[in-house]
């Protein structure tokens, strides 16, 4: 059923494909794909708090001008009251018919008594279990490293997001991280299956399960006493990873594991060692941040979280939630809350975010459209100087060094598709 | 109770919590929290210092720091001990002169040590923890001069929770490939922390203290461990707290602060510009200078408020979280400014406190003079801050950074070609 009659469906070879281009294919054969009617697939369009109407609404253009056979249905769910209820749950409803889904993101209280947060409940409602998020160099925008080109792919269904909270005396709270083995392996097998489509190379676990002896290389999870660090937890994710490699011995891909805290470091220092990293629920939170800083924000990284049968796209940098401390919690961050209403946010995370969702749906032509002219746009960018002579072709927005406004940017992109 | 397995270190929690539920949280003096230094003369008038020397190049660098040590005339005798353990009642223990000595002294200073492999052993350093309830580890992570890195002027302090948390050692597999860990979050623990944050804060002269938590996911537990925080605020008026969820300090610390456009250019500009009101499509054909300069770097940068109070962001503030987020954000920031290999670590604890190299033993080049010691020595002078001994560490801490920068006798690791005693013997040249 999916798009055959479109050219060009066929994944491309990624040598080919300009430097940048982002090419990632998230489905696969164990996810089905949603369905075309009247030549269109419908979408479900959750726009987010913050600046998520500036951004998709800089998607929705873009989509428009170069024709993508996509019909929208926005909610305008906002996690900052519940009043919205009613909206998200139609939004969950629509994305259970659709089965597909852009998304920007939604506010969480920090509060007690604020609302779990709607990020997590959707996940969770429709069994997205798996997060990917794309770490990668846009070229001509100068990042502290290059050739960073990673996918962080996290489980998203348990770990310590288990939500599972109590306080058993007064001061003493306890907070239970789960991990299952059938979870874990589907989230294993998600990833080296990841890894053999995109033909990368090499698939990092990253865990907690203290410590593969530098000696022997018997794991410490064997030898001593689990009383400490997250011997049961972690090792059960690193034990289920490595009996899953197995399964894929044949297919050469490299298999190592890293420990969570080195991983951060090793990250920070030396990124490019790092091809496809899978890991628990809150690393992936880490892990996913401190990649995006690597490259040059948020404002860059796509991401997308995927189960058997609901593929929903958001920008990578999806928490919300800021300092409570703040006189009356002045806002959350991540959401963008700061700079919203501005029309200076960067679209890209979002517009990457829909290439990738382009590309589960088959639409490879389009999205092979929409993420050169997106490089382009960036690439032809002003570099970095806030006071050199301005130029015709500055489609930067500020948190790449440019001082283009979010529209200035789509226009960009359109011009150069 | 629905766990089968409800380890001793729980019950111990659950019952000084309860002890302590009755006692407000002000009512707890820092004093019996914090200074855990006797700050006890000997006869000769020094003090005295255990010296944990370690194993693989501990012992090298251990000395190292002796000679600087005694070069610059500071007042401490080193007890020295040895850690290696022993078997008591089947459990791994410290030998009771050490343990002893610690007591005594209530300050160590500690080289790296091997965990032993073989059935029954918890590794020392969780021994030393635990024995000594070392309940705070301090980690400052600053950019040395001289050791050039991708990023700049990094300055972070990280003090981390670290008794509980996610390292609880609550776990169990409740049936077969289903595990429970338990995240244990007590006030009086959080308690204790973050009142040895605001103290650490207002001695180093930071005037901030920002607590990194995950309360919008974990909302009982990251957000007991943040009321805590705020409630012990109260009591450090002096001192301006806020919070930041680990998802942004992750994004902020990693950027290396303002990711490719360097901060206080940008702050300055940042700081004058004002909002610049919706932009029609037709804008970019307009020259540049009619246009406002934008108030934000965009996303990960934050409030034109919040910059204007606090120009470098974590350069004046000292971060305090949960055991695990401090795990994994004190090893990232030293990997901004080099590795482990560069930065010292300090350990909290009611009854001692123990200052440590975090760096691992590494076999394969002991006994080799190639060693590079600055990790224990930029601890050590953590320890004569502690001890109050301001000058002996001013001057001690000038020749190392000054040695560095120097660039002309750095052991390997740095890109030297120099021995670790020929570095020693160029940092006590360079002493006042």
């Amino acid at each position: 059923m999916s798009s055959t009659s479109l050219p060009g469906t066929t994944e491309s070879d990624p040598v080919a494909l300009p430097l940048g281009e982002l090419h990632e294919m998230v489905s696969g054969g164990v996810h089905s794909t949603p369905k075309k009617y009247g030549g269109k697939y419908t979408v479900t369009l959750i726009p987010g708090d913050g600046i998520g109407q500036e951004t998709s609404s800089a998607v929705k253009t873009i989509f428009k001008a170069a024709t993508v056979p996509v019909e929208w249905e926005q909610f305008d769910v906002s996690g900052y009251t519940t009043a919205d209820d009613n909206t998200f749950k139609q939004s969950l409803e629509s994305l259970r018919r659709n089965k597909v889904g852009l998304k920007g993101i939604l506010y969480t209280p920090v509060s007690k008594l604020g609302h779990t947060s709607f990020n997590v409940i959707m996940r969770k409602d429709l069994d997205m279990y798996a997060s990917i998020s794309l770490v990668k160099n846009i070229p001509g925008h100068t990042a502290r490293h290059n050739g960073v080109d990673f996918a962080i792919i996290r489980e998203n269904t348990e770990g310590e997001y288990s939500g599972l909270e109590h306080q058993s005396y007064p001061g003493v709270v306890e907070s239970l991280k789960i991990v299952t083995r059938a979870k874990t392996e589907r989230i294993a097998r998600f990833a080296f299956d990841f890894a053999i489509k995109n033909n990368r190379k090499k698939v990092t676990i990253i865990h907690k399960a203290n410590i593969m002896c530098v000696w022997t290389g018997v794991p410490d999870i064997l030898t001593l006493s689990h009383r400490y660090h997250r011997k049961l937890g972690d090792g059960l994710f690193l034990r289920t990873c490595r009996a899953i490699h197995e399964e894929y011995k044949h297919s050469g891909l490299e298999v190592n594991d890293m420990i969570v805290d080195n991983a951060s470091m090793q990250m920070v220092s030396r990124p490019q060692q790092f091809d496809v990293l899978v890991m628990p629920n809150l690393y992936g939170t880490i892990m996913s941040n401190v990649g995006a800083a690597l490259v040059g924000g948020p404002g860059i990284i796509p991401g997308c979280n995927i189960g058997r049968e609901f593929a929903m796209f958001e920008p990578v940098s999806r928490c919300g939630g800021g300092g409570v401390g703040e006189a009356g919690g002045e806002g959350c961050r991540h959401v963008g809350k700061d700079i919203q209403g501005q029309n200076m946010a960067n679209p890209t995370a979002l517009i990457l975010s829909s290439v990738m969702m382009l590309r589960h749906l088959n639409l490879d032509d389009y999205a092979n459209r929409i993420s050169n002219a997106v490089y382009k746009t960036v690439q032809l960018g002003r570099v970095i100087s806030l006071t050199s002579s301005p130029s015709p072709f500055q489609h930067r927005t500020r948190d790449l060094g440019g001082n283009s406004t979010t529209t200035d940017f789509t226009l960009g992109v359109i011009a150069n598709l | 109770m629905f766990l089968s397995k409800t380890t001793s270190a729980f019950r111990v929690a659950a019952c000084s919590a309860k002890l302590n539920a009755a006692r407000s949280i002000s009512t707890a003096t820092p004093s019996t929290l914090t200074e855990a230094f006797s700050a006890c003369q000997n006869a000769n008038g020094n003090y005295e210092v255990t010296l944990i020397p370690g194993d693989g190049i501990g012992p090298e660098i251990s000395r190292s720091v002796k000679h600087i040590f005694s070069a610059a005339k500071v007042p401490i005798e080193w007890d020295e001990v040895d850690v290696t353990p022993v078997l008591k009642d089947g459990k791994t223990a410290i030998p009771d002169e050490a343990i002893a000595s610690v007591k005594k002294n209530t300050l160590a200073l500690k080289g790296p040590l091997a965990t032993p492999i073989g059935k029954g052993h918890v590794s020392l350093n969780l021994t030393l923890r635990r024995t000594f309830s070392l309940y705070a580890n301090v980690r400052p992570c600053r950019s040395i001069a001289g050791f050039k890195t991708p990023y700049e002027n990094v300055d972070t302090v990280l003090i981390r929770e670290n008794t509980e948390g996610e390292y609880s050692g609550i776990e169990h597999e409740v049936i077969d490939g289903v595990v429970q860990s338990i995240k244990l979050i007590t006030k009086e623990a959080s308690e204790r922390c973050a009142r040895y944050a605001f103290t650490y804060a207002s001695q180093v002269g930071r005037d901030r203290v920002t607590a990194v938590h995950k309360a919008n996911i974990m909302k009982l537990s990251d957000g007991l461990f943040l009321d805590t925080c705020q409630q012990v605020a109260k009591e450090f008026p002096s001192i301006q707290f806020n919070d930041v969820l680990l998802d942004r300090a992750c994004l902020h610390v990693g950027v290396g602060f303002w990711g490719a456009i360097s901060g206080r250019r940008l702050w300055n500009v940042v700081i004058s510009a004002h909002y610049m009101p919706a932009i029609h499509i037709h804008v970019y054909a307009r020259p540049l200078y009619t246009r406002r300069l934008p108030p934000t770097h965009a996303l990960h940068l934050p409030h034109p408020r919040q910059i204007v109070e606090d120009p470098s962001h974590y350069a004046d503030t000292v971060m305090v979280m949960p055991n695990l987020y401090g795990d994994i954000l004190s090893d990232m920031s030293a990997g901004l400014i080099g590795g482990l290999g560069l930065t010292p670590s300090g350990n909290i604890g009611r009854e001692a406190s123990i200052f440590e190299a975090v760096h691992g033993t590494a076999p394969d080049i002991a006994g080799q003079d190639k060693a590079n010691p600055t990790a224990l020595l930029l601890s050590a002078i953590m320890m004569l801050r502690h001890m109050r001994l301001y000058e002996h560490a001013d001057n001690i801490e000038q020749a190392v950074l000054g040695t560095i920068a120097e660039g002309k006798t750095l052991t390997g690791d740095l890109g030297g070609k120099s021995t670790n005693t020929q570095y020693t013997a160029e940092i006590i040249k360079k002493l006042t």
